[in-house]
């Protein structure tokens, strides 16, 4: 989509506007992620846009060196659709959080995923709404005591993978903040697919939800709780890649350790299957964010993208009718003549 | 003919036809007879024919409401004329009524002495009952004063069709064409163009075609050889100005309104649209021409159809939505998003009845205040009024006109009277359209202090205080917008107080300056009343007007297509007559505008009643406030 450009550095993609995230947020180091992509990606600032909601994570256009517009709570989607449509040679982000993408603009979230459009979807999940400073968001545990559930929160979390791929995203992938290298590749994975890409970020809100990933993340928990997913590969993790997982006959994923079912029987990630159902079981492997977590890349399949069909369809015309006459067109229902 | 019934040439073929100068016709029948059908037939057909002509096209919410009921009816009518008309007329002069129930909803319309044609077939107990008669009106004497012409339509359309091999049950379904070959005898209406129509319309179903072609002139076959009617009637065509006419509806107009705009200003259009009634036909009229490089974009909500819409302002293109007025309620904060991106936005808002779901296929023009106000904070935006089905087309290029060159939302209103009512427009000379300049950002407008060229997306034109409109893909001219406040000219965050009273203020005057043409008034300088109007109250009060003229009475009128802002002249000339009146289909949102705007004593004229103001309704409004 995007054409090969004259190379660039971060410091190219970076604007003059000092950040205004709250001191060790973890919107900081997404953003220089992503500012250390841009140049490997070849491609111009000028053709690139980030749009974005409300939010914190929704400030991120204003600090990159690009088209950007820092819109309204929940409706990036729709914009970033609209804007898609009309200008498919664009390269075009959404910015989006917890609360920006599943609560508010949850709508606008699957519609853009159900008619993948081609966008690169980052949803910074930090489980906390923070700009408000401090309600449950839509992806809090149940029983989250906040300002606004000081008797604990009572409704079930959204799961945001399974969002994606019930909506039938054809790119569904997670990772963390931090963690520079994996976002770096997810991202560019995410940006290269053909279509909606959806990328779930565990971001971390020291103020009002700290350490909420810790148990993952954690330099001192990886080993032990964060799967790493490789397409074509068992799936396996554990500091001496002792873990697995297995799938029963019952059809359900289980963490097994290796030794016990030696490596043949692993389950080897497929992430371009058709079908979703390995992908949705990886996403629901963990019940919660203190449980080993998948990250990588769930899904990666190719369908028709959206853009490039509403063009396909315009040329079809032009072609069929010719380019549009208006004087014809005013004539079309047929016309008489008075003297 | 084929099949069914043979008619041979009798003696009353070549009975001259009567010259009439105007006649007002309303079908009626059960929302599923295809009544709709058969109005617009007969009006395309007087349309070609060269008649001036106005529509009322008036019908249930419920695609089929219980069959045979008052609620289901479904009515269309028409005025045809030698003459330039802008009403579907008042009272109608004959009311072709297809069931009980037809009858029982649009009697009270007729005109006293007015002409009566039933369906006598469907005047059966089970039909009274459904429609709620406890006697059978056609001989209960109910109709004395009327003239009743019974037609056994059901049975002589069955004739015609089942020898065709067609069910009785299906030839039931032709009985509307029946109804439109004997309209169509009874005024001269050549059956041609219809019979060709009809080819068209159903070459895919053979059957269909020919039964609807064998009713069709088994009804003009039946006005000939009966003796219900002396002779035919002839409405001569309209001594309109020269030129090359069409008939066209609002919503047409409009669609083809908003093409134009595109070509005139060199933009792709985008419209993102979701379904909702009396809208939609724009969104249907607008997906078939993507050749003119017109993407239309079916939305998930009200919302995204805005905001998507936007989304394409941004990447340069003509961004148009299309609602009615809940629609509107909920692109509300994406137009207030629009105001303080300051990109262009054409929001087009087909009014109806009111509030909430209302009366989704009725007319009412109650949409003004929300248009006006109906956003968070000071969020000012130009608000345009169509006036008639053909002034759709020009409605549409001038709000465009005016969202690209002062870079705002606009919002363009019509309503569901206008949408579906057509009338005969004379095709425009397109060379005569006035091009839109569109000017985007190609250049950086700006020094940094150690010279470095930069790109301020809020350095204003001084004329217009538009901001530039550089659109993504432009190299250099990086920036970013967004719903904060921004600073006067870098556009970069600012919560400064000093800045944000700018800026509202900014955008307060930008609005206030747009360029808009003058009032226009008709009628004398000095007069005993002046009249305002907006919108689609046009015809009525054109109607109101000359007919009171033509009594004697000095009535001057001034008919507002520019809502926000107001004409410069207004106020001189609200303060140049002792009475001022504002006709309205509302409770006076105008009015009450005017009043706070101008300190006038203008008067509200209200109706909210989901049909459009009839001449005479404005006649003995008018005489009530000179009496």
């Amino acid at each position: 989509m995007t054409d090969v450009a004259a190379p660039t550095t971060r410091k190219d993609w970076a604007t003059d506007q000092e950040p205004r995230w709250c001191p060790g947020c973890g919107d900081y180091g997404i953003l220089a992620a992503v500012q250390f992509l841009m140049p490997e990606l070849r491609v111009k600032p000028e053709n690139t846009v980030f749009i974005s909601g409300i939010g914190c994570s929704s400030r991120f256009p204003y600090y990159m060196n690009t088209y950007g517009m820092h819109s309204i709570h929940g409706r990036a989607p729709a914009i970033a659709t609209g804007l898609a449509v009309a200008r498919p040679d664009l390269d075009i982000w959404i910015v989006t959080g917890d609360g920006d993408g599943l609560s508010i603009g949850g709508n606008h979230l699957i519609h853009i995923l159900r008619r993948n459009v081609n966008v690169t979807i980052l949803l910074f999940n930090n489980q906390i709404y923070g700009l408000t400073k401090g309600q449950y968001s839509p992806t809090s545990e149940i029983g989250k005591i906040t300002k606004s559930t000081p008797y604990g929160s009572i409704d079930r979390p959204f799961n945001p993978l399974s969002v994606a791929l019930g909506a039938g995203a054809t790119f569904v992938a997670r990772t963390h903040d931090l963690d520079r290298k994996h976002m770096m590749a997810t991202f560019r994975a995410a940006h290269d697919h053909q279509g909606a890409s959806f990328v779930e970020i565990y971001q971390n809100c020291n103020v009002f939800n700290d350490g909420a990933f810790e148990d993952v993340t954690g330099r001192e928990h990886r080993d032990e709780r964060l799967i790493d997913l490789v397409h074509g590969e068992p799936i396996r993790f554990g500091a001496e890649r002792e873990h697995g997982v297995v799938m029963g006959a019952d059809g359900l994923l289980r963490i097994v350790d290796v030794a016990d079912v030696g490596v043949e029987a692993l389950v080897v990630h497929d992430a371009h299957r058709d079908d979703p159902g390995l992908a949705f079981a990886l996403a629901n492997l963990s019940t919660s964010v203190h449980e080993p977590t998948p990250f990588g890349v769930f899904r990666a399949v190719r369908r028709a993208e959206f853009s490039g069909e509403a063009s396909r369809q315009l040329a079809r015309a032009a072609e069929q009718k010719g380019p549009g006459d208006l004087g014809r067109l005013l004539r079309s229902l047929g016309t008489w003549t008075v003297s | 003919m084929q099949g069914g019934m043979t008619v041979t040439d009798t003696v009353r073929r070549g009975v001259p036809a009567e010259p009439l100068p105007r006649v007002v016709l309303r079908f009626a029948g059960d929302s599923g007879d295809g009544m709709q059908l058969t109005g617009d037939r007969f009006t395309s057909v007087s349309a070609l024919f060269g008649n001036d002509l106005s529509t009322l096209p008036d019908y249930p919410a419920e695609i089929r409401a219980p069959a045979g009921t008052v609620h289901g009816v479904s009515s269309f009518q028409v005025a045809i004329s030698d003459h330039d008309i802008t009403t579907p007329g008042d009272a109608p002069n004959m009311l072709i009524a297809m069931n009980p129930a037809a009858l029982k909803a649009d009697l009270p319309r007729l005109e006293r002495g007015g002409t009566l044609i039933v369906n006598k077939d469907t005047f059966e107990p089970r039909d009274l009952e459904k429609a709620g008669y406890a006697t059978n009106p056609l001989t209960d004497d109910s109709l004395t004063g009327y003239k009743v012409v019974e037609v056994p339509m059901t049975s002589l359309t069955k004739e015609a069709c089942v020898p065709l091999g067609v069910k009785p049950r299906d030839a039931d379904r032709s009985k509307n064409f029946f109804a439109l070959g004997l309209i169509s005898w009874l005024f001269s209406r050549p059956v041609e163009p219809t019979l060709e129509w009809i080819d068209e319309r159903f070459a895919k179903a053979d059957l269909v075609r020919q039964s609807n072609r064998a009713a069709f002139m088994a009804g003009w076959n039946y006005g000939e050889t009966t003796e219900l009617f002396d002779h035919p009637f002839q409405i001569p065509p309209a001594r309109l100005p020269a030129g090359e006419y069409t008939n066209i509806s609002g919503n047409t107009a409009l669609a083809w309104g908003v093409v134009a705009a595109g070509q005139l200003a060199g933009l792709p259009v985008f419209l993102g649209s979701y379904p909702i009634t009396p809208a939609s036909d724009i969104l249907h009229e607008l997906a078939k021409h993507k050749n003119f490089g017109v993407r239309t974009f079916q939305a998930e909500d009200e919302i995204a159809a805005a905001g998507a819409a936007l989304g394409a302002a941004f990447g340069g293109h003509l961004g148009v939505t299309t609602t009615s007025g809940p629609g509107l309620a909920l692109k509300s904060e994406t137009i207030s998003l629009a105001v303080s991106l300051e990109l262009p936005l054409l929001v087009i808002d087909i009014q109806r009845g009111g509030p909430s779901t209302g009366l989704p296929t009725k007319t009412e023009a109650a949409d003004l205040n929300l248009s006006l106000y109906g956003r968070h904070a000071e969020a000012p935006l130009p608000v345009v009024a169509a006036y008639s089905p053909s002034h759709c087309f020009d409605a549409a290029i001038e709000a465009a006109r005016i969202a690209i060159t002062y870079r705002t939302p606009v919002v363009l209103l019509s309503d569901g009277y206008l949408a579906n009512g057509s009338e005969p427009w004379r095709v425009p000379d397109l060379a005569a359209l006035r091009p839109i300049p569109v000017d985007f950002a190609t250049e950086p407008n700006h020094e940094a202090p150690d010279g470095t060229p930069e790109f301020w997306p809020y350095l204003r034109d001084p004329v217009t205080l538009a901001r530039p409109w550089a659109v993504p893909g432009t190299p250099g001219l990086q920036h970013r917008i967004g719903g904060i406040e921004k600073e006067d000219g870098s556009g970069n965050i600012s919560y400064s107080p000093e800045n944000h009273d700018k800026m509202v203020h900014l955008r307060a005057a930008k609005i206030a300056g747009v360029d808009v043409p003058p009032a226009v008034v008709s009628g004398p300088d000095e007069a005993e009343l002046l009249v305002v109007g907006w919108g689609s109250t046009w015809g009525a009060i054109d109607s109101a007007v000359e007919r009171l003229g033509r009594e004697g009475r000095t009535i001057a009128w001034v008919h507002l297509t520019h809502l926000n802002p107001l004409p410069a002249n207004l106020g001189e000339i609200l303060h140049r007559y002792p009475t001022v009146v504002v006709p309205e289909l509302n409770l006076g949102q105008l009015c009450r505008l005017l009043r706070s705007e101008y300190l006038v004593d203008a008067r509200p004229i209200t109706k909210v009643r989901g049909l459009p103001f009839s001449a005479d309704e404005l006649i003995t409004a008018f005489r009530e406030v000179l009496a």
